[in-house]
């Protein structure tokens, strides 16, 4: 049976790589419930992003011909997060020259290349996920996921067949939270402004849990909640679609 | 007007501590957002109307020569004067002297952005032309000495209060006891003001919305009517427009006129719609004698055939102001010059040099709700990233910035290695955070914690862990 499988090459991204190793192993739970087999390329590090919002194109793609080469060998390419995979579907192909050779293997990338959540209802056609969180959670859309990659409705959907979980949407859910990569740290009081006006909506929904499918995002509103005192818990949404939330949610320790 | 971009992040420090500007611009996103959307919503075929305006300005901005003189042809033709100005002091002058050859002493001006841009009122001002505005939004700014915070909405950074202790200021002339508690009061009071320096200007300055090539006309869309007053009732109408606001045919037009007033205001159309061809024509009840269209280019033909030709497709309508997080953040003026949002960050470099406005591009976190929004279908936040590269390039980015950026490039391609720096990093943020998981100080990332704690860590990168659970 196992060579029908599909097979995943898993982009972990980096964030996910060095602070929540916890949400990949998420990821790789969830595909092979779907019925996949998961491969980590060793040669993988980041999308590059870093880079390419600030300008340096060179690097780049030199980043970006890494990447494309590591994930060759894999039928479909997934990230548990939009941004990254937002970058390898909609970005690589526009760093290298019109009809270049390097280019369409971009493109191929970019067509085999999913966002973790819609690849699991939208490609695998998932229907519900065998999990339990008695939560009243809320859900963030992020910016490149839900822009770049129209993912909205599909976390919602496989959030709602978890058993015990309510969902309560917060007001302005689409709005960007102020991470923005960089930008955060190069207009920390600007980032502040938008992160303190996503804080109160978060506060407003009355959820006790706060998702995302971006670590980035996910770690700077759970910075800013934790700095503030709060006790709403934030995870990335795919450990809550596996039912691996026994680990402490992201800004809490042990104790 | 002189700039203070390079200032931005100043400026936008001082924006966020004015308490009285941010009660201001909370009105932003509760207004246009939402009657954006139902308005857009309520027209089956507004996507595809974005569509085929996109693509009319982009056939227009291919063959903008052929337009231009096409227009200015039709304009001599219904009687008119077309003055062509290639930098924005040549189009202050130009207009200055058309009226003082008119022996000009008021002039009554619509709204227009163009204005801004050739900091028109100073130059009358300097030769004892008295410019008075006629839109509420910008007679109000004027007598607060500002400029404009909004495309469409020059005053949305006052709030009532002060907009009352500001006429309080100015009409001395009026009873100190009268009632300007209720909006209206101040649109009443400032109306009655307007109305006999309608009839007292000698010369009415509009921009135009659009030039209609076909036709010679030029196209006004305004809420108050004021525009048609200041076209009208003086002997001369000077219309000051920048070039790529020409578009073929009245059909056109129409197109762009419908797209307009959705994504500004929520409005089906605006109250009034205004075309203008030529003077007063025999027979005509009222009308100018003169007709003069000043035409600007201060830089925008530079950009065609460059990646940031997209831009000129804009018809500032304003949505992507509204809808911008670090516009509602910090308003208008902290971009530091005649443009703001996401258009003004990528035309504002254009117009007067990404080493004065480099900051503006940089000002985003690309969330993409502009270009989601945009009628237009402008990519602003990929002509922002363009910027940036361009400022790569030119060596603008900061130093610390991209140093930084070259050590991290250099381990992110040696893969290897870098995951033996990702496994040290990720224990030693371990250990430090300790049992808490989170960090107040972090070395390196001030910018984070000075608003928010640094999660930690979980301890091991996903790689090691994933070797670790025998995988290769
Ligand atoms: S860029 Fe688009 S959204 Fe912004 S003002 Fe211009 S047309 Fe409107």
């Amino acid at each position: 049976m196992s060579e029908s499988k599909i097979k995943v090459g898993l982009f972990v991204t980096c964030l996910v790589d060095i602070f929540r190793p916890s949400v990949g192993f998420a990821a790789v739970k969830l595909l092979e419930d779907a019925g996949c087999t998961v491969e980590v390329p060793e040669m993988q590090t980041c999308c590059g992003q870093p880079a390419y919002n600030t300008g340096d194109r060179k690097t780049s793609k030199e980043i970006a011909e890494k990447t494309i080469r590591a994930f060759e060998p894999y039928e479909y390419v997934v990230a548990p997060s939009g941004s990254c995979a937002g970058m390898l579907k909609k970005h690589y192909p526009t760093l290298f020259g019109e009809g270049t050779g390097v280019q369409s293997r971009a493109i191929a990338l970019a067509d085999k290349t999913h966002e973790l959540v819609s690849f699991l209802t939208d490609v695998l056609e998932v229907k519900g996920v065998d999990a339990q969180f008695g939560r009243c959670v809320t859900y963030h859309d992020s910016c490149s996921g839900l822009r770049e990659l129209k993912v909205h409705k599909q976390p919602r959907k496989l959030l709602s067949s978890v058993a015990g979980l309510e969902l309560r949407e917060m007001s302005d859910a689409n709005v960007c939270c102020g991470f923005g990569g960089t930008f955060c740290v190069k207009y920390p009081d600007i980032s502040n402004d938008m992160l303190t006006k996503k804080m109160a909506n978060i506060e407003a929904s009355g959820a006790d849990v706060l998702l995302a499918g971006d670590l980035g995002c996910l770690m700077n509103m759970a910075g800013k909640l934790k700095r503030d005192g709060s006790k709403i818990e934030v995870r990335h949404v795919a450990e809550v679609l596996a039912g691996e939330t026994l680990l402490p949610s992201i800004g809490e320790g042990e104790d | 007007m002189d700039s203070t971009a390079h200032n931005f992040k100043k400026n936008a420090a001082g924006a966020l501590n004015d308490a009285q500007l941010q009660r201001a611009l909370a009105h932003v996103p509760r207004g246009f957002v939402k009657k954006r959307a139902d308005a857009a919503d309520a027209l089956p075929e507004f996507e595809r109307l974005r569509d085929q305006g996109r693509d009319i300005k982009n056939h227009v901005l291919e063959h903008l020569d052929i337009y231009l003189e096409a227009f200015e042809e039709k304009v001599v033709e219904a009687g008119g004067y077309v003055h062509w100005a290639t930098t924005a002091e040549e189009a202050r002058n130009l207009v200055v002297r058309l009226c003082l050859d008119r022996e000009a002493e008021t002039v009554t001006k619509g709204k227009s952005m163009i204005s801004e841009e050739i900091g028109l009122n100073a130059g009358l001002e300097k030769v004892g032309i008295e410019p008075v505005e006629t839109d509420l939004g910008e007679y109000i700014i004027q007598l607060r000495g500002e400029t404009p915070s909004h495309l469409i909405a020059p005053a949305v950074h006052l709030n009532k209060d002060q907009i009352e202790a500001d006429f309080r200021r100015v009409h001395t002339e009026l009873p100190e006891e009268r009632n300007l508690h209720e909006p209206a009061s101040l649109v009443h009071e400032a109306r009655e003001i307007l109305r006999d320096k309608y009839l007292d200007a000698d010369v009415g300055i509009t921009g135009a919305n659009f030039l209609i090539a076909e036709t010679g006309t030029s196209v006004i869309v305004t809420n108050e009517g004021n525009g048609d007053l200041t076209q009208i009732l003086p002997k001369t109408h000077i219309v000051i427009a920048s070039i790529e606001k020409v578009v073929p045919t009245l059909e056109d037009a129409s197109t762009f006129v419908r797209l307009l007033a959705r994504s500004a205001t929520g409005q089906e159309i605006s109250n009034y719609t205004t075309f203008s061809t030529g003077p007063k024509r025999r027979g005509d009840p009222d009308g100018p004698n003169e007709y003069h269209v000043v035409l600007l280019d201060n830089g925008r033909s530079s950009m065609l055939g460059t990646e940031f030709q997209d831009m000129l497709r804009c018809i500032r309508c304003g949505a992507c102001l509204n809808h911008c997080p670090v516009y509602q953040a910090v308003g208008g003026h902290a971009y530091g010059w005649v443009y703001s949002g996401p258009m003004g960050s990528v035309l504002t470099p254009n117009l007067i040099g990404v080493d004065e406005a480099g900051h503006l591009p940089n000002a985003s976190t690309f969330c993409g709700r502009c270009e989601e929004v945009c009628p237009m279908r402008i990519p602003l936040p990929r002509m922002m990233r363009n910027w940036r590269e361009r400022e790569f390039e030119k060596h603008l980015t900061p130093f610390t910035i991209r140093r930084g950026l070259g050590v991290w490039a250099w381990f992110a391609q040696r893969p290897k290695l870098y995951q033996r720096v990702t496994a040290l990093a990720s224990r030693l943020l371990k250990w430090r955070a300790g049992s808490k998981g989170r960090m107040k100080n972090v070395p390196l990332a001030d910018g984070w914690v000075k608003y928010r704690d640094l999660p930690a860590p979980q301890g091991k990168t996903f790689q090691q862990m994933w070797k670790e659970r025998g995988n290769v």
